[in-house]
């Protein structure tokens, strides 16, 4: 058995105004440090397989079919036995 | 001329459509619930705006997937006419039909307005009753209507005749290009973000959406002979 942990966000080259838009509030809150943000998804996966090579393709393919939209957003994720 | 409107859970213009069709044509028109998958009856399918699956995910992406897509697919390449309006718009992008993808509205809040809109082609089949660069007032109501796609494919867009309308003076939100609707390749799919279907009687505001209904059967009687 597998955890995915997938994460979902727009393409760097893709306008992020929900992004933009928490930055403005940080700035008004003081955090002027603060120069890009940038919103995505965090997803968890049971999977049930025990091979780690195997479970990885099917985390690729389900990101590439579903999870994450390739037009406007990347994907990476994170396997941990469990 | 049988249209069909695919109603899936979540949709909520499906009678706004359905009763354009009814309205402006008079023709046979189904509901056509997101499980079936036999669609052959059909000359038109129609995918009407909501919110199918609360927009779970993304806008569209689940019903992308819904068993009667993949018929809309087939029907789609059988040259067959598929119009998406709104969330049909969306479902009609994440389902491939149609390059691109709708962002968050670059405002980040809902716009629900009638807009100004430009018809750029009227050599498609929705299009035929319009004018080539006729101004025309539909509504809008959405919050991820801001089309993009990669600098090559808008090229291609552009190069093809694709966009059909484009947003007039004010772009509701940050489109690329200021687009508002465009069709595939083949010419027989097209995605919008504007309500042609609340714009259909002078006492909704507009009857600008009616020629999109004319149009539609006027293609199809050109094709077909009469009926």
């Amino acid at each position: 058995m597998f955890k995915a942990t997938v994460f979902v966000t727009l393409r760097e080259s893709v306008l992020d105004p929900q992004g933009s838009a928490v930055r403005g509030s940080l700035h008004t809150l003081g955090f002027d440090e603060v120069g890009e943000v940038r919103i995505g998804k965090y997803m968890q996966l049971e999977i049930d397989l025990n091979d780690r090579a195997a479970a990885e393709e099917r985390v690729k393919e389900m990101c590439e079919k579903l999870l994450a939209n390739t037009v406007i957003e990347d994907y990476r994720y994170e396997l941990q036995e469990v | 001329m049988n249209f069909a409107v695919i109603v899936f859970p979540g949709s909520n213009c499906d009678v706004d459509m359905y009763k354009a069709v009814e309205d402006c044509l008079g023709q046979p028109v189904d509901y056509v619930w997101y499980t079936q998958t036999d669609l052959s009856k059909y000359d038109v399918i129609l995918i009407p705006g909501g919110f199918s699956y609360g927009d779970y995910l993304r806008t569209g992406a689940m019903a992308s997937l819904a068993p009667a897509m993949e018929s809309v697919k087939k029907a789609a390449a059988e040259g067959k006419l598929v119009l998406g309006v709104c969330n049909g718009f969306q479902i009609l992008t994440e389902a491939g039909l149609l390059p691109g993808a709708l962002r968050r509205n670059q405002s980040l809040k809902f716009h629900c307005k009638y807009v100004d809109l430009k018809v750029e082609s009227n050599s498609t089949p929705f299009t035929l009753d319009y004018q080539e660069g006729e101004m025309i007032k539909i509504p809008i109501a959405h919050g991820e209507g801001n089309y993009y796609c990669d600098p090559e494919t808008l090229k291609k867009l552009q190069e093809n005749n694709q966009i059909v309308f484009r947003y007039e003076g004010l772009n509701p939100n940050g489109s690329i290009d200021e687009i508002a609707g465009i069709i595939n390749e083949q010419g027989n799919v097209l995605g919008m973000m504007p309500h042609p279907e609340r714009a259909v009687h002078e006492w909704l505001g507009s009857e600008d959406g009616k020629r999109m209904f004319t149009s539609i059967l006027k293609y199809w009687r050109e094709r077909n002979g009469a009926a």
